[in-house]
């Protein structure tokens, strides 16, 4: 009894913290600086790009771009797991759900992105077994209530995502008839690629903050002395914070990584998830939909854990993957290169009902929180 | 995908490999394996169900401080 009164008071004040971020007076202020500062910074334009998609839903949400200096571009790039898992590995899943005797497991996202042709999803009303869980527990505890059944869990993500599944792998907690089918992806390598890329300028990054919280502020150290970066939580204030800190540092002709997010991000980040990590998975060459082969972005199960990977259990071989359907731009979108509005299927062939193109299916799809939220016009209050 | 929810830890299970947690009223089941020394009470990121972080329990403490350093920090670009 004592102790459930305390918890209530504990998720009273959570609360209550969490309201302070997203605060309209100190908003207000912050963007006030943002305003001071980006005057004193000499070039024209300043393109500032964020790597996570709940940090473009964060922007379009709020309305933060209509607030920003002129001069400011907010531009959201590759942070979205979903939009960049070749079709290569949807096609597959559906392969196997449709082929073998298994239980398809996938995060609710993935379930409604098309591959080459079909998504999961439509792949489930030809008699396909797909099943939706929120995590890999999930999909570890369905495998367990049905022990006659192999099941296989598609695994997508970045770094965030990785460590739910080999915290379960290395520490022998995996039922013998589940298997996933990896397609991890990597933040620092795309951001490396990024910033090669001739076509774009970016003078500033926000970082992702969850990532962060595994691989630590050390792993973007790389980045010192090239763009100045700064590492932001979720919340409206993060992400202002997280603006000002970049303006700030371009003002002063600096390029380090710094931390916005320091209530969750430590310096070395989560050292048992990283090491568990790098247990589990070896590093290799990846592709990314619509953009292709990116050096050391992808991970895969090392040599003594490839039992648990379904490529080698199943002979699940897809040819010719089509990653972009014609008309589609969402290599640009995802690249920072261009807008969903820059797309004429944009809300019209391809809506979040019916999506035509991989960045209209995840919340953090920059094509769908644009259609969801009103992209750039709307300045939309908390609600 | 990557959305980390903010949690508080109810009950620790399963050796210390497993929690339930509260968000805002619902409880869920989730991996524990990832963190360290867990106790009943600690605030913490979920994200695909697994505690991925803990939330820094001297800034919720001294939260006030933050957001006055927040405040100096501000002051600091105005000067
Ligand atoms: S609106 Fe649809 S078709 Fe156009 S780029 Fe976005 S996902 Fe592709």
């Amino acid at each position: 009894m004592n102790l459930s009164l305390e918890y209530v008071k504990r998720r009273k004040k959570l609360l209550e913290i969490l309201s302070k971020y997203r605060d309209p007076e100190l908003a207000k202020k912050i963007i006030e600086k943002i305003h001071i500062v980006a005057d004193r910074i000499d070039e024209e334009k300043i393109l500032l790009m964020s790597f996570c998609g709940t940090h473009e839903h964060t922007v379009t949400y709020y309305g933060i771009r209509s607030l920003m200096p002129s001069k400011i571009d907010l531009v959201a790039g590759p942070g979205c797991p979903v939009c960049v898992t070749p079709a290569r590995i949807i096609d597959t899943a559906i392969k196997l759900a449709l082929e073998e005797d298994v239980v398809i497991l996938t995060y609710g996202d993935m379930y409604k992105v098309p591959g080459s042709k079909l998504s999961l999803a439509q792949a489930k009303g030809l008699g396909a077994r797909v099943e939706v869980v929120y995590g890999f527990n999930d999909a570890v505890r369905k495998a367990r209530e049905k022990a006659s059944k192999d099941h296989v869990f598609v695994g997508v993500g970045f770094e965030t995502t990785m460590p739910t599944v080999a915290s379960y792998i290395y520490s022998n907690r995996m039922p013998d008839n589940l298997y996933v089918l990896p397609a991890y992806r990597l933040t620092p390598p795309i951001t490396k690629y990024m910033l090669k890329l001739k076509e774009i300028a970016i003078n500033g990054i926000i970082l992702p903050g969850h990532v962060s919280a595994i691989i630590g502020v050390e792993s973007w150290l790389f980045l010192e002395g090239i763009v100045p970066s700064v590492i932001a939580g979720f919340e409206p204030i993060d992400v202002l914070m997280a603006i000002l800190m970049i303006l700030r540092q371009i003002a002063r002709g600096e390029a380090r990584v710094e931390n916005e997010y320091h209530r969750v991000v430590k310096f070395r980040g989560n050292e048992k998830a990283r090491k568990i990590i790098s247990e589990v998975f070896d590093i290799v060459d990846a592709d990314w939909r619509g953009i292709g082969i990116v050096p050391e972005s992808g991970a895969v199960f090392k040599e003594k854990y490839s039992e648990y990977n379904a490529l080698e259990k199943y002979d699940a071989k897809v040819d010719n993957a089509i990653d972009i359907r014609p008309g589609c731009r969402c290599t640009d979108v995802v690249l920072g290169l261009a807008k969903p509005t820059d797309c004429p299927l944009f809300l019209k062939a391809c809506t979040p009902e019916r999506p035509y193109g991989p960045c209209m299916v995840s919340s953090e799809g920059t094509c769908y929180i644009w259609a969801k939220y009103g992209g750039y016009i709307v300045n939309r209050k908390e609600g | 995908m990557c959305l980390g929810v903010p949690g508080i830890v109810v009950e620790i299970k399963r050796d210390e490999k497993e929690a339930i947690v509260d968000f805002g009223g619902v409880r869920k089941e989730v991996d524990a394996f990832l963190v360290e020394d867990l106790k009943p009470g600690d605030y913490v990121i979920v994200h695909a169900g697994a505690i991925i972080s803990k939330i820094s329990e001297q800034e919720y403490k001294e939260i006030k401080e933050a957001f006055d350093e927040l405040a100096r920090a501000l002051q600091e670009i105005e000067a």
